[in-house]
């Protein structure tokens, strides 16, 4: 039996079964950040003797530039396969790919120098939620990494049989990413310049 | 919301993000005197620019998908 709806759109919600979906589980990931920048806006403006500590703000520039250029490819990725262009597609992915391992390995090396320095997560408020904020969002990235190279590797088959299918497969992993992103783009100003 | 608009409200965040660490890093040069922050703004501000290039150049490219 066929699954309904993987590539047509529900007439009730317009939309089809992947992309309800990601929305649904997007919603649900607003309200996990949502909930750890309240906290982290109620611990600072209540904490009296508030202490943030000198963070590497040039390694964080890069991973900023990092994520932003990986969302242009991901997007582009996804055009690429609207345009029948399967070797664009995998060019655009596997840089998705490499930009998610380049914020990675920037980010390792961040952390590294913070531990060396004895900032650990038990050092203050301050980074008891910067290790919360920026672990979680960086347990994010590795997820997304695994969906990007699935794709790009065994799942990128489907292409052969269900093209339509995997576009769609493609578009809310984009989705999928592009908050991710997002969620950085809000973690940088909060944690590192404010 | 298709990844084509959601490309383009990421983008314009990202702009606002460029714009806000620009002010961020001459307010820091004018009160502390900072260089490097000064020098920080200016390449976000640069980034901004590219930004709104990049955005018209995929505003056109939409046509195509």
């Amino acid at each position: 039996m066929e699954i309904p709806y993987t590539v047509a759109e529900r007439p009730d919600t317009g939309l089809y079964n992947g992309k309800l979906g990601i929305w649904l589980f997007l919603a649900s990931e607003v309200m996990l950040f949502g909930g750890l920048f309240s906290s982290y806006i109620l611990l600072r403006t209540g904490d009296p003797n508030w202490f943030k500590p000198e963070l590497s703000v040039p390694m964080a520039t890069l991973n900023t530039m990092v994520l932003i250029t990986s969302s242009v490819t991901m997007v582009m990725s996804w055009a690429s396969l609207r345009l029948q262009d399967f070797k664009k597609f995998r060019l655009f992915s596997g840089a998705t790919f490499l930009l998610a391992s380049a914020f990675m390995v920037i980010k390792a090396f961040e952390y590294n120098t913070e531990l060396s320095h004895h900032l650990y997560p038990s050092a203050n408020n301050f980074m008891a939620t910067y290790f919360t904020m920026t672990g979680l969002h960086g347990l994010h990235v590795l997820g997304g990494m695994v969906v990007i190279a699935y794709l790009w590797g065994p799942g990128s088959k489907m292409w052969k049989t269900e093209p339509e299918r995997f576009t769609n497969r493609v578009e809310i992993t984009g989705l999928y990413w592009h908050f991710v992103d997002l969620v950085w783009i809000f973690l940088f100003p909060a944690l590192y310049l404010l | 919301m298709s990844l084509k608009a959601f490309h383009v409200f990421f983008i314009i965040v990202s702009i606002l993000l460029t714009v806000l660490v620009g002010v961020w890093g001459v307010h820091q040069y004018i009160v502390h005197g900072s260089g490097g922050n000064l020098a920080l703004g200016g390449i976000f501000f640069f980034s901004g620019l590219g930004l709104v290039v990049y955005l018209m150049w995929f505003f056109a490219k939409l046509k195509e998908l």
